[in-house]
């Protein structure tokens, strides 16, 4: 019976639980150095939360995306560089948990988009203003 | 403006609409993979998950055969349907080191005693932080790690029956 219950379970996604411990020390405080917090806060609104997708770990409240508000500030707070803390992420999940996308061969269309797009727009400008002279 | 051009806009727009209908019916796969998969085990070290038993770190998974690394956790309702599975696997020869996730030691205990004790070694990861060391994103999950501590397939989820010929397939593979 109990089996077939935790099967049924596993249909309903939502029914994944919380734990029973509180939060980790530095999940939901702010740390005592203002620099330091704001380094922090801004490379937590960077990183997608592995539970919520598509959420930042600033906003989600799952227990992992509390984990690693801890673990970022616990970082930033022995010196390391946002940026270190964003490799070492992206090391074990990928580009997919930051949300900022690095410059490489499979990315440049992205960046590449609002520039040709720009060009596109002018070319187009500039025929109709051509036409448009007496 | 030649009549063909006048059918862009349209042209576009179908497009569109197939690429909106083809996610629609095939949505894309949002399980996360840890990218350690053919990397070493990164060093950690763990406290007991339950006074007494034996607990692990990174150093002491090269031991010259594969094994899995299980995470797990008295509050996840889908490691109550693994469980079975996992003994399968003890009971097959397999061995099995147990990661704890935000758990207390007590409800460990409770777990083990009302869901079977699969493990060889049992560490308590109270901040995730081992998880997020392997690139794990939630519980259950589970590592086969071959004898040389080298990471070498990662199943995201329940191991349940169906999963039981990939999961030898990969300690076979591992040995």
């Amino acid at each position: 019976m109990k089996r077939l219950f935790a099967a049924l379970i596993l249909l309903a996604s939502p029914a994944w639980a919380d734990s029973n411990l509180p939060p980790a020390q530095w999940a939901d405080r702010q740390l005592p150095d203002p620099k330091q917090e704001a380094e922090a806060k801004a490379l937590m609104e960077q990183l997608r939360c592995l539970v919520c997708q598509g959420q930042s770990i600033a906003d989600s409240d799952a227990d992992l995306a509390g984990d690693m508000r801890n673990m970022v500030r616990t970082r930033i707070a022995s010196g390391q560089h946002p940026a270190e803390v964003r490799r070492w992420l992206i090391e074990r999940y990928g580009n997919w948990v930051s949300y900022k996308p690095p410059v490489e061969p499979a990315t440049w269309p992205l960046w590449a988009a609002p520039l040709i797009l720009l060009l596109g727009g002018a070319w187009l400008a500039r025929a109709r203003l051509k036409r448009g002279k007496p | 403006m030649s009549r063909a051009v006048r059918f862009v806009p349209l042209a576009l727009l179908l497009l569109f609409l197939a690429f909106v209908a083809w996610r629609l019916t095939v949505p894309s796969d949002t399980t996360i993979r840890s990218k350690l998969e053919g990397k070493p085990v990164p060093a950690f070290a763990l406290p007991p998950a339950i006074a007494g038993r034996a607990t692990f770190g990174s150093a002491d998974l090269a031991t010259g055969q594969p094994r899995i690394v299980n995470f797990f956790a008295s509050w996840c309702v889908p490691c109550i349907a693994e469980a079975p599975v996992l003994r399968d696997l003890k009971a097959k020869g397999v061995r099995i080191d147990g990661i704890a996730v935000r758990d207390r030691p007590e409800d460990v205990a409770e777990f083990l005693k009302e869901n079977g004790d699969p493990y060889q070694r049992i560490g308590s990861d109270t901040q995730s932080s081992v998880q997020m060391t392997l690139g794990s994103s939630g519980v259950p999950e589970s590592f086969v790690v071959d004898g040389r501590g080298i990471i070498r397939y990662q199943h995201v989820g329940p191991i349940m029956p169906q999963d039981l010929d990939r999961v030898l397939a990969e300690l076979e593979k591992a040995k």
